[in-house]
């Protein structure tokens, strides 16, 4: 039997992690939606597969150039000397930085589809009435597209949880600060231990069934209001 | 002309089948192969084709990975392990062919730094003018464990353990040095070979328990003669100059 700490420690460093991530990709990922869904520059479509390539690389891809970005002789490095380190990497930080480009798209693309889903006749009205372009997208724009933005935001958070490749590459398994869930579960594997991993790996599918589930219910909930 | 769908996927299924016939033909050894011994099995199996005409198929991974997989009825013929430890008890639970067991190699741990002088490692180590040391985990990895061995001598562990971060392997390990993050790392001497000696620093043998690398006979390759062919191979004197070359001490 693994001890308490072995599987708490893990646990609550991977829900921080993504709910890091989820919060940042929020603020990041809504204003690159909007404008990937309203503009008109030829560099439209180039961009909108730039931030879709982390669906299609390897995570260890990104691992790989991530923990060389992150490193002494990348810009990451050079942040980190700020506060006397030398690098990003190994830190809860240098996982943040790597989950924000690995679940970009996760948030990015349910927010864009809903965004241009949205009927112009209802922001023209909007602007009509007097409200200002913040106080449209804060009151009409995000009401109208709850459904791609709980969408987006439950598969970020859970796309996070479910990171494997890119921690493994830069985390350097450190408990409390990089040791998240999938690589405790790896290790518990490695080691031979496996009751740790039966357990931790039973809690991930039945994490994996409920999320998959609410997504499929909130989409057919918000698909009838809307639709 | 326009062939109809279904004589596609009769010719598909003509070229499975021949496929198959041919590799049993040919009879191609899968070997499991610890993550340190990588660039020397790839000369060996190159050398064993060269002599025999046989191919060897190397799947590398870290031992732990390997053996759950071959514990998994994975079709591998030949397990060459990063310790003694799961040949036998590949060969204990079943999966090992009972007496075919060996030590291929014998791995010597080094302290490995590409920015810092470490010729003399333990003034290095004591000194402690570094942020990250990267070790490989020593609960899995031989070389992890023996790096854990050497610090303890040195009365260091407690010291350093603030500053170890953990590669799931020993390649992993050195990737973490090679790519600065690290700025030290106790790696295989294997995987720095031809490097600066003011680099590497070479800890006394008997600080750690000995690294032997074992092999064994897998039950999948029981009958498969190139399999035996190629364990003895690993064994002649060619081979071992070469595996002694690449940094490992023979048995």
């Amino acid at each position: 039997m693994p001890s308490w700490a072995d599987i708490a420690s893990p646990v609550t460093l991977t829900l921080a992690l993504a709910a890091a991530t989820t919060l940042v990709l929020l603020l990041v990922g809504t204003p690159i939606a909007w404008w990937l869904a309203r503009t008109r520059t030829a560099w439209r479509e180039p961009i909108a597969a730039l931030v879709a390539m982390p669906l299609v690389l390897p995570p260890t891809v990104i691992g790989f150039y991530l923990l060389l970005a992150l490193g002494p002789n990348g810009p990451g490095g050079a942040l980190a000397s700020l506060w006397g380190a030398r690098t990003l990497a190994f830190s809860f930080l240098g996982l943040l930085i790597g989950s924000l480009f690995y679940s970009l798209p996760f948030m990015v693309q349910p927010l864009r589809v809903a965004f241009e889903g949205l009927d112009q006749d209802t922001l023209d009205a909007a602007a009509t009435l007097g409200a200002g372009r913040v106080q449209t997208f804060l009151r009409v724009v995000l009401g109208a597209s709850a459904s791609g933005l709980v969408t987006g935001l439950i598969l970020t958070f859970a796309h996070t949880v479910g990171e494997f490749g890119v921690v493994l590459m830069i985390g350097g398994n450190i408990p409390g600060a990089t040791k998240v869930l999938s690589i405790s579960i790896y290790d518990f594997v490695e080691r031979g231990e496996w009751a740790g991993a039966h357990w931790l790996s039973a809690g991930m599918v039945v994490f994996a069934f409920v999320v998959v589930t609410a997504t499929m219910l909130l989409d057919r909930r918000f698909g009838r209001l809307t639709g | 002309m326009r062939l109809p769908r279904r004589s596609f996927l009769g010719l598909a299924l003509a070229v499975t089948a021949l496929a198959s016939v041919t590799a049993a033909e040919a009879a191609i050894v899968n070997a499991a192969v610890a993550a340190n011994f990588t660039q020397v099995a790839t000369d060996l199996a190159a050398r064993f084709k060269a002599a025999t005409g046989n191919d060897v198929q190397l799947s590398f991974g870290a031992t732990g990975g390997l053996y759950t997989q071959i514990t998994q009825a994975a079709p591998f013929d030949v397990f060459f392990s990063a310790d003694d430890k799961r040949t036998a008890t590949a060969v204990k639970d079943g999966f090992g062919v009972a007496g075919t067991e060996f030590t291929y190699a014998v791995g010597k741990v080094v302290l490995y730094s590409p920015t810092l002088d470490v010729s003399k490692g333990d003034e290095a180590l004591k000194a402690n003018a570094f942020q990250h040391i990267a070790i490989a985990d020593p609960k899995s990895a031989p070389y992890g464990a023996a790096a854990m061995a050497v610090l303890d001598k040195l009365g260091l562990t407690a010291a350093v353990t603030p500053k170890i971060v953990t590669g799931e392997n020993i390649t992993q390990t050195l990737q973490f040095v090679d790519s600065g993050s690290a700025e030290l790392g106790f790696v295989a001497l294997s995987q720095v070979m031809g490097k600066p000696a003011t680099q590497i620093w070479l800890p006394p043998q008997e600080d750690y328990p000995a690294i032997r690398q074992n092999a064994v006979l897998l039950k999948h390759g029981e009958s498969n003669e190139v399999a035996r062919a190629f364990l003895d191979f690993v064994k002649s004197d060619a081979a071992v100059a070469v595996i002694k070359a690449a940094g490992y001490a023979v048995e």
